[in-house]
């Protein structure tokens, strides 16, 4: 059962990624873009696994 | 476009320093030379079997004496965050000879652990241990499993067998998790591994090392079950007459489940005993948390909560350095193994070779770390 949770979980922090990066691509100033680049970070490393 | 890519590149580079600095603290292989007394080193995994190959497989390293006696296990790393534990179970094993009886030490009983750094903390991902030939690096650790090889943690920790409620995240504790679940979360097979050990082993004493911030009341004491309480009253009274420092004696509360100091004891034959140490790096007032805190345990804001009485130990500015720390348990296991044996000469563990309190305040912990670039062939291994 922890498994398959934890399959979601992955699932989810990469679907959360996806929707970082799009807003990233939409954002209009520098500042906005920094902010959900930094954002974005742990998702990416916990994807990785990397923590 | 331009713009984006400079601020994607921003990112990337936060992302490759962030993430060496996770990989090479989660990989970090920390030498062990085994010491005379080492005939063997075993896994986790040799006593039951579906640890084998996990994380938490951890080494066991056997010290068998000449004559049989008694047999008792060290318990380092069960919170890798304390590191006196993990380094006085370093000095057992790399150091301690036995004329009679065996010893079997876990030097990170959970890796795991070991190997992430508790969130939010600040804490440093390592630290060195000075030594006459450079310095031995340690993974700095945490508190509970990495949860990055166990997760989710649910909204109320039922233990088991008792199904006592703990804290969530103490599903991730090793020292919540005793006596283990065969086929149950990785923190808890491995304490089912710990425990399958004690039982095959019949290990008769088993010890657990820790280490505990200033402000918690169960600190610089040996917490017994009933079982080993006459057997830790002695050692105290000892060691606080001769060792020159102070050490108490609590009893294991039957109401608190999951601690190694009563599950052991109720699971199985042996006696089980927890040592604490002081730690300012884990007191809450602390201030800047980082290597010199956790080495030399100086800190100005915990020595101010002592001054306005929050503390259940003393600290002045020369704080709690790791290697009295460390002395206190290595002297508190030894005198342990004295009465033990003297009480019970059919089942003695007679050891040397270990440093007691003053010879390791006096030389350093170092002192008694072995250099792995002289190890002899077959005696280096990894943690």
């Amino acid at each position: 059962m922890a498994t398959v949770v934890t399959l979601f979980y992955y699932l989810l922090t990469a679907y959360i990624a996806f929707l970082l990066i799009g807003n990233f691509l939409k954002r209009k100033n520098w500042q906005e873009e920094a902010l959900t680049v930094i954002v974005l970070l742990p998702f990416i490393l916990r994807l990785l696994r990397l923590k | 476009m331009i713009r984006k890519t400079v601020v994607a590149g921003f990112g990337v580079v936060l992302a490759v320093l962030a993430g060496s600095s996770f990989y090479r603290s989660r990989h970090l292989a920390e030498p062990v030379v085994a010491g005379p007394g080492v005939t063997r080193v075993a896994t986790l995994g040799d006593y039951f079997e579906p640890v084998k190959g996990t994380i938490n497989d951890s080494n066991v390293y056997v010290l068998e004496g000449r004559e049989p006696g008694g047999t008792v296990l060290l318990l380092g790393g069960t919170h890798p965050e304390e590191p006196a534990g993990r380094l006085a179970s370093w000095i057992f094993a790399e150091n301690a000879e036995l004329a009679q009886g065996r010893i079997f030490v876990i030097l990170t009983a959970n890796r795991s652990g070991s190997t992430a750094t508790r969130l939010g903390g600040a804490y440093p991902p390592d630290y060195t241990i000075p030594t006459s030939w450079g310095g031995q690096k340690f993974r700095m650790g945490d508190r509970w499993s990495n949860p990055l090889d166990q997760w989710p943690d649910p909204e109320v920790y039922l233990h088991y067998p008792t199904r006592q409620e703990l804290a969530y995240v103490d599903i991730r504790n090793l020292n919540r998790a005793f006596p283990g679940r065969p086929n149950g979360t990785l923190t808890e097979r491995t304490c089912y591994a710990i425990v399958e050990l004690i039982r095959r082993e019949k290990v008769d004493i088993a010890i657990d090392f820790h280490e505990a911030e200033l402000q918690y009341p169960v600190i610089s004491t040996i917490v017994a079950h009933e079982k080993g309480a006459d057997l830790a009253a002695a050692a105290s009274m000892f060691i606080s007459s001769v060792e020159g420092f102070a050490i108490g004696v609590e009893n294991s509360p039957k109401a608190l489940r999951g601690l190694s100091h009563r599950e052991i004891g109720d699971a199985t034959d042996a006696i089980s005993l927890l040592l604490e140490a002081p730690e300012p790096f884990l007191d809450a007032t602390r201030g800047r948390t980082d290597r010199a805190l956790l080495l030399t345990g100086k800190d100005e804001f915990v020595v101010r909560a002592g001054k306005r009485g929050l503390l259940f130990e003393k600290i002045d500015e020369n704080g709690w350095p790791i290697d009295i720390r460390v002395g206190r348990h290595t002297s508190t296991v030894l005198q342990i193994l004295e009465n033990w044996s003297a009480d019970k000469p059919d089942r003695a563990v007679v050891v040397s070779g270990v440093p007691r309190y003053t010879e390791v305040v006096a030389k350093g912990t170092g002192a008694f770390l072995k250099d792995p670039g002289t190890a002899p062939a077959g005696k280096l291994f990894h943690e």
